[in-house]
Order: structure tokens, then sequence, then C-alpha cells
């Protein structure tokens, strides 16, 4: 099976040539259809799982010429690697619970919502996989098409104004990243590169002046997407007026996006420009844990607050990422994957409710814990998962994160963060405490049905994952730690440089990250 | 006498022109047939149009590569030629295809609509294989008058009146600047040959301080700027657009413009290469005004057809963009772009002719409303087309913005290719839109829906076809521009 990652990418097309060929108004094949196809692709992306070898190089590598005229030479590219091994997977595990989710909430042009999820999976696999840089720009633009139709169809009252936002705020980061992309391969040709292979581009040395510039094109399209503060305004739109898939799709799986193409593009790239704007980064990283935790607070509705929660989730991957030692960098990816799994479970919940009483307002419940006892212990477990309790995915994530980060040059910036759990854990408790517990007041909730076995079966696998990685992390990080070396070694400046930028923050430590790194990452 | 009118017969290879005298005997025997052909079938007359388009499209694409010069070396078929050749044929083809059934319902199907997009095409072949001033010219003003009655041809229309006679008016004004200019230039050079014009001017003293050259230069390409609708002479375009047929306003977006930036080009990069350096810093300035400008009125516009007028004045500045690199890559993206755009311009405009009713009572983005649950084919292949238009992959729109903006990033234009791209991004609002009427808001009122016919359904299939296969495997089509713009 050499085609085995393209067999996988392309396999929601095929699912998509399948649907057309299926009336509209037979909605139960549509919605069974898609979501075998997301299964099929799920089963597919298994062997890659266990044929992947805990080595640094791309593997399961397709590398055939696509485009050739004038300077440029694109190929068809792709590959993969411990970065990107639990993102793809990731993908193809909540794509099925996606679909699945929607089974009752979506009832309007069923067809064109599927065609448009199966769309989206096959742009989120390819963005991944893609190891030239041209074939990654054309499936990450791809991606934004489906999701526009997504929010924009199916969402909520204030629809339109998000889908758009969110387009055009992604496209204009992205369209500088082309830019500098182009301009990136022109100097390459220079140096006698002649495709868009990635690989070709990290031994290119470019000039500390122009890595600058190319690495804050980069960053800018990658930042809007994380989203950084403050360029998050498009997110708690998007995710509240998104239907509950595409929620979990963004929060689990297309907000990843830009915090990947920080470890893959920008930082191994550019590591000049890295430890350049990293104070810059690590400040706004930190203000965005912070600023979104306070706004989550106050939020009234549940959808806006977890949203929140997730700018301030991925302030801490960005802090995790940027201090360049082992430890930051595998608790940043593995807290992605954390991420994708908790935040992608907290909105199924919002859906869940929402679906029942079309309101995601916390006034309008309170004590639904004596109503609906499995989501109870459910919407717990996800809750304490979120805020990174022990035993729990995200405090491995958290901890490696804050950990790395102290002995990397980010130091006081981390201490700062480390506030932000708690925090966390003020909103999402206050939060919970205001929805599940207290008297049954209003009388629409004394009806609430608890969750039916399709809703229980989306649940079960993300709580088991939440305490697989919680009590066993090092299946999912051993995975990840060739690769992961390698992206630091590469996005670490050479020594030379490095002291140079130590001795203008004195607080930077590099030569502490190689003592660091021998830790094992023990929980 | 006789030696000479042999030896001037000597000269002519008739090959060179074929396609033009196969569209023009296929118009005038269309002059013909339409005298016989009952008034409610003038279908006829579409499929045997297509047929002259084809034959012309054939005959031009078996020169390729053989760079032939005829008539005392004013007319030439080289590769640029015949690569511009077919995106007029193309764009022909297509507005002859939508042509139809617009006309039948707005009770304008008069034959003399196909001759006359027929001239006016054959007007703009002979623009691309010019070499000489007058073959230039007289391409020129062939497809302009007919141009000037195509986009007053809805007669019983004030607005199409209007439209015809302003774009009368300030074309003949601008045909004006142009000749002026090209007399200015023989004035200085002695010749209206294009090639023979650069080694005279090559051989000048100073051709930077030369103020007649200077101002000829100026004056062709104000003239050339109008025919493109580059600003700030874009001013006739949007009324033009809005008045003039549907169909003629698709024909008038993709094909005239592509005729003008190919004598544009040639005249430019062949006789004035000696003076880049004074006419790049201006175009560099008209792209950076035609981009901004376009975009942003655009982005104020309800008439939808109004907004693809902004929306063609915007991507004329796009192609300009690849205009100011004056080199391989920006070339080739100029004429990659100027094909992929007359699929996607005139398939938005049949799916506009479609949606419209009768008389355009008001033309409006609100037209869209609810197409998405309506017709779900026909609003699908509408987004298509505006995601191409916007630039979006994995569309031909997307790979002709890639080459025009890296020809500019090559030669060191990074403003300009960050203003370009910028531009894009804005241009990515109105473009949405159109989407968001068609799917996410319900319609106000039922539509009058006519059925689709078989010419317009085949010109949808074409103009998506076009729009989406080359953004996915563009290579093909690259390399035959790359090829064909290596010989200017």
């Amino acid at each position: 099976m050499s085609n085995i990652l393209s067999l996988m990418t392309f396999l929601p097309i095929a699912g998509v040539l399948l649907l057309l060929f299926i009336p509209k108004d037979s909605k139960g094949v549509l919605r069974t259809v898609a979501f075998l196809t997301t299964v099929a692709t799920f089963v597919v992306s298994i062997p890659v799982l266990t044929g992947f070898q805990t080595i640094a190089d791309f593997q399961f590598v397709e590398n055939v010429p696509w485009i050739a005229a004038g300077p440029f030479a694109m190929r068809y590219n792709i590959g993969i690697d411990g970065i990107t091994i639990w993102l793809v997977i990731l993908t193809t595990f909540i794509m099925p619970i996606a679909v699945l989710s929607t089974w009752t909430a979506v009832e309007d042009k069923v067809k064109e919502y599927m065609i448009c999820l199966l769309l989206l999976e096959t742009g989120m696999l390819g963005a991944f996989l893609a190891l030239d840089l041209f074939l990654f720009y054309i499936f990450w633009e791809v991606m934004l098409i489906p999701m526009y139709f997504i929010i924009g169809i199916w969402g909520g009252k204030n629809r339109v104004y998000a889908a758009v936002k969110f387009f055009i705020y992604t496209m204009v980061g992205s369209l500088l990243m082309l830019v500098a992309l182009i301009y990136l391969y022109l100097l390459g040709t220079k140096a006698g590169i002649t495709d868009f292979s990635l690989v070709h581009f990290f031994s290119l040395n470019v000039d500390p002046a122009t890595q600058t510039w190319l690495f804050l094109a980069f960053a800018l399209a990658f930042a809007i997407k994380v989203p950084m503060f403050p360029l998050h305004t498009w997110l708690p739109d998007a995710h509240t007026e998104a239907p509950t898939a595409g929620s979990v799709i963004l929060a689990a799986i297309l907000l990843k996006m830009g915090t990947y193409g920080y470890v893959r593009f920008a930082m191994p790239l550019f590591p000049e420009a890295t430890a350049q704007f990293t104070p810059l980064i690590a400040v706004l990283s930190v203000i965005g844990v912070i600023y979104a935790a306070f706004v989550a607070m106050v939020q009234e509705d549940v959808k806006k607050l977890v949203a929140y929660s997730s700018v301030a989730h991925l302030g801490y991957v960005m802090l995790g990422l940027f201090s360049l030692n082992e430890q930051g960098v595998t608790g940043g990816m593995l807290q992605m994957i954390n991420h994708g799994i908790s935040t992608g479970a907290l909105f199924l919940i919002v859906g869940f409710i929402y679906e029942r009483r079309h309101t995601r307002l916390i006034s309008d419940f309170g004590g639904l814990a004596k109503q609906m006892p499995i989501f109870t212990v459910i919407f717990m477990i996800v809750t304490l998962s979120s805020i990174a309790v022990p035993g729990t995915n995200g405090f491995v994530g958290e901890f490696l994160i804050l950990i790395g980060a102290y002995e990397s040059s980010l130091r006081w910036y981390t201490i700062i963060a480390a506030s932000g759990v708690i925090l966390a854990a003020v909103y999402m408790l206050w939060m919970f405490q205001r929805v599940m517990f207290g008297e049954l007041e209003n009388p629409k909730n004394q009806k609430l049905e608890d969750l039916n076995a399709r809703e229980i079966a989306i649940m079960v696998p993300l709580i088991v994952l939440i305490f697989v990685i919680g009590v066993y992390p090092n299946p999912f990080i051993e995975k990840m730690t060739p690769s992961i070396k390698k992206v630091i070694a590469q996005a670490k400046v050479q020594q030379t440089t490095a002291q140079a930028v130590s001795e203008a923050q004195p607080v930077a430590a590099p030569a502490e990250a190689p003592q660091a790194a021998t830790q094992p990452a023990a929980h | 006498m006789e030696i000479n009118v042999a030896q001037l017969f000597a000269t002519i290879n008739v090959a060179t022109i074929m396609p033009e005298i196969i569209l023009s005997i296929m118009a005038m025997v269309l002059l013909l047939v339409n005298v016989f052909v009952p008034s409610k079938q003038k279908t006829y007359l579409v499929w045997l149009s297509l047929l002259g388009i084809i034959g012309a499209g054939f005959s031009a694409a078996s020169g390729w590569g053989q760079n032939i010069s005829s008539f005392s070396g004013s007319v030439v078929l080289d590769n640029f030629a015949i690569f511009f050749k077919l995106i007029f044929l193309v764009s022909a083809g297509l507005a002859v295809l939508i042509s139809d059934q617009y006309m039948e319902r707005e009770n304008c199907n008069q034959g003399e609509l196909y001759p006359l997009i027929l001239f006016a095409t054959t007007g703009m072949m002979l623009m691309a294989s010019g070499t000489d001033l007058m073959t230039v010219f007289l391409g020129l003003e062939l497809m302009s008058i007919s141009l000037y009655v195509l986009a007053g041809f809805n007669r019983a229309n004030l607005k199409s009146n209007e439209a015809g006679l302003k774009y009368f008016l300030l074309g003949a004004f601008s045909t004006g600047f142009l000749l002026y200019g090209m007399a200015l230039i023989y004035g200085v050079t002695g010749t209206t040959r294009i090639a023979a014009i650069a080694s005279s001017v090559a051989q000048m003293n100073s051709p930077l301080t030369n103020t007649m050259l200077g101002a000829g230069m100026l004056l062709i390409m104000t003239g050339f700027a109008f025919k493109i609708a580059a600003a700030p002479f874009h001013m006739w375009t949007p009324d033009v657009y809005e008045g003039a047929p549907t169909p003629m306003a698709a024909f008038m977006s993709a094909g005239p413009k592509a005729a003008g930036f190919a004598a544009f080009l040639r005249m430019f990069l062949v006789a004035f290469p000696m003076l880049i350096t004074q006419w790049v810093d201006i175009l560099w300035v008209i792209a950076v005004l035609t981009m901004t400008i376009g975009n942003l009125t655009a982005l104020r516009q309800d008439n939808i057809k109004r907004m693809l007028a902004y929306s063609s004045i915007a991507h004329a500045g796009y192609a300009l963009v690849g205009f100011v690199a004056a080199n391989a890559t920006g070339t080739t993206g100029i004429l990659f772009y100027m094909l992929s755009y007359a699929f996607m311009n005139i398939g938005a405009f049949a799916i506009i002719v479609l949606v419209g009713k009768q008389g355009e009572p008001n033309g409006s983005v609100q037209d869209f409303a609810g197409l998405g649950t309506k017709r779900p084919v026909l609003a699908a292949v509408m987004s298509l087309f505006l995601f191409s238009l916007a630039g979006m992959p994995p569309t031909a729109g997307f790979i002709g913005k890639f080459y025009l903006f890296s020809g500019a990033l090559e030669q060191g234009y990074v403003w300009l290719a960050i203003i370009g791209v910028l531009n894009s991004a804005a241009s990515v609002y109105y473009y949405l839109r159109v989407m968001v009427f068609m799917y996410m808001k319900p319609s106000e009122e039922e539509f009058g829906w006519v059925t689709i016919g078989a010419p317009i359904s085949l010109a949808l299939v074409v103009a998506a076809a076009g729009s989406l296969i080359p953004g996915i495997i563009p290579s093909y089509i690259l390399q035959l521009a790359q090829q064909a713009v290596k010989l200017i």
C-alpha cells in the first residue's frame, strides 16, 4: 500500500461523488453514506498508525511531479512524520464523531452539508500531509470554502457575519503568506532549488533581515488561524454561529492548522527570525491565556465561553512550541491533540443541550444534574480534562508546556501563564456549577431527556482518550519525539547567534535546553 | 505594373490570416442565412457561428510553432497571436452560446447579432496578429465598431442605447489618442512596423529624453488603457456593462480586454523595450490604481452587472501586475489569466442571464437569494466561477494570479505583489456576497424560471471545466503560454 496517504486523503472525495447521486430527500441514506465514508477514512488511517516507525523521517512518502512551468515546479509530495501522525489520526477520528453529532441537528440541505464536511476532511488531511509548500497552500485554502458554507448556511442567527469574517480574516493572512512563499521560492532558485519541496528550504540560509519579513508573513497567517491575541476576534463569532459539527471541527482540527504551521513551517524555515520574535509571541500568548480566561468568565453563552477557552488553550500551545525545548514542544504538540479531544467534546456537549433546549444561555439552565445523570458525568469528565486536572489528558500537556517554558528563555512568561490554569478552573467550574447544580427551577428543563445511545456512543471514545492520554501518555509522546527533536534542531539558531540573542535577554538560557531535554516525560 | 502586383502577391501567405478569413466568411454567410431563417429559429445561427468559431480555432491552432509572417511583415501568425486568438474564440463561442436565450427573452433576437460578434472577433484576432501600427489599428477599429453596435443592441431598452452611445463616444475619443500617438511615433521613427520602431529607437542618441517619442508612447498607452479598462480610463465600463445586453457585457469583459492586452503587450515589449524604465513606472501606478479603484468600488455595488464591471477593472489591474514585471513569468501569467478569465467571467454572466428577468428590472444581487435551494446546480457552478474570480485554489483564477504576482516578485516588485494580494482579499468580500445571497438568504419572490436551453447549458459546462481543470492540472496551458511569450 504505497498510496495509502492519498487513499486516505481522497477517500472523502469519493464519498462526495457518491453523495451526488443520492436524491436529496433520502436524508438517512445521505447521513449513512457520509458516516461510512468518514469511518472508512479512519479505518484506512489505522495502518498508517500501526506501520508508522518511530523515526524522524517522513514516511509513506508519495512524490510525483505535478506542475512545471516557468521558474516553478510543484510536486504532489505528501508524507507523514511524528509531528503530523497524531494530527492526522485526530482528524480521521473526529470526523465520524462530527458527522454523527449532526444526525438530528441538521435537517435542511443534508446533502450539501455532508458534502461540505467531506470536502473539509480532504482539505484538512491534505494540509497536514503536504510536504510541498505550494500543495500545502492549496489545501490550506481549500479548507476555507467548505467551512465558510458550514458556518454560513447551517449556522445560527448571525451566521453570515461570522462566516464572512472567518473567510476574510483567514484569506488576508494566507495571501500574505503566499507572497512570502513565492519570495522564498525565488530566493531558493538562486541557491539551486528546483521545486517547492519543503525539505529543500530547511537548508536554505536566508539572511536574517529577509527572514524577519518572511517569518512575519507566515506567522501572521498562522496567528490568525491559531488564533492568537489580538487576531482572535473571528473565533468567538465563528464558533458561536457554527453548527455543532462545524464548531467541533473548527476547534479540534482547524485551529491546529495554525500551530502546526508554526512547527512545520515558520519556525524551522526561519530560525533567526523565530529567535527574534519569540519574546513577542510569548507576550501575545500569555496575554491570550489571561485575557481569554477573563473574557470567558463573563460569558453568558456556554458556547462562547468554550470558544474563549480555546483561545486560552491555544495560548499555552504557542508558549510550549516557542520554548523550543523538548518538553515544551512535546507539550505543545500533545496539548494540540488534547485540546482537539476535550474542546471538541465540550462543543458536542453544548450541542446536546442546545438541541434539546434551543438556547445556550447559562441563565436558562441550572440543576440539570438531577435530570440528566449520564450527561452530568460526561460533562464533568470533559470539564476536568479541559482545566487540566491530573489524571486527564489536559494535565499532561499543560504540565509539559509549563516545564518546558520554565526551562527556556520564557521563564517569566510561564509564571504568569500558570495563573491561567487557575483562571481556567474558575470559569469552567463556575459555568459547570451554574448549569448543572442548584435547583431545577426552569420548567422547560424538567422534561429534559438524558443522552441517547447515539450521543453516548459519540462521547465514549473521547472520554476513553481523555483518560488514556492522561494516565499513560508515553505511546503518544514516543511517536512524536524523534520528529520533535529534529524540528527543534532545525528551529534553534546556530550557537553563535543564540548567544547574541541570550545577551539581549538575560533570562534566556539556551544552554539549559539540552539538559532539560534529557528528562523523560514521566507521569 | 504587372511585375509589382506579382511581387506583392508573392509576399502574401494566406495561411497567416486564415482564421480571420474563415470567421469573416462565416459572418457573411450568417448574414445571408439570417434572411431565410424564421425569427423563431435563430438557434441555427448559434450553431453555425459556433461552427465558424471552431473552424477558425483549428485553423489558428494548426499554425502553432510555425511563426509565419506575411503582407510585407505587417501580419504575423506566431504562438503569441495564436494563443490570444484562441482566447478570443473561446470568449466569442461562449458569448454566442449564452446570447440566444437572453435575446429571445428580451425580444431582440435579431440575426445580425452573430455576424457582429464574429466581426468583432475577427478584429481582435487581427489586433493580436498585427505587427504594424496600421494592422493593429485596423483590427482595433473593426472590433470597436462591432462592439459599439453590440452594446446598444437592445434597441428598445434605454439603458442599452445609453451604453452603446457612451461606449461609442468615449471609444472614439480614446481611439483619437491612440491614433495621435501612432502618428507621433511614425513621425519620430519613420516607420509603422513595430519591430522597425524598436531598431529605430535603439539607434537614437537619447531616446529617453525625446519628447515626441515619449508623448507618442504615452498617448498609445492611454488608448490601450481605455480598451482594457484600466484606471483612470475605466469610467465607461460600469455604465456600458450595465446597459449592454448581458451576454455582450460578458463578451466585452473577456475578448476585447484580452485583445487590448495582446496589442498592448506586443507594442510595448517589442517596440519600446528601450524605454522600459519610463513606461514601467507609469504602468506600476496604473496597475495599483486599477486594482484598488476597481475593488473598492465593486465593494459598494448592488447591481450585479456593475459589480462584475468593477471587478473586471480590478482584474485588468491584476493582469497589469504581470505587465509591469515584463518578464516571462509575468507575461505567461497574463496569457493564462486572460484565458481563465474568459471562462470564469462569461460563466458568471451566463448565470446572470439565467437569473435575470425580462427587461432586467433591478438586476441586483438580491435576485440571487435562494438560488442555492431552488437551483443547487446553478448555484454551485456560480460559486465555482466566483471562487475562481476571487483567486481561490484549486481554480484557474488562482494559478493565473499566482503567476502574475510571481512575475512581479521575480522582478523585485514586492510591494506591487502585496498590494495585489491585499486587493484580492478585499475582492473576496463582494464575491462572497453573491454566495451569501445564493445560500444564506431566503428568496423573497418566486423565480420566473425559464428552462435552460441547450446552448447555454453547453456554455456553462465548458466555462465550468475551463475554470476548474486548469486550476488542478495547469501545466499544459502554462507551457503553451510560455512558448507563446517567448517570441516577443
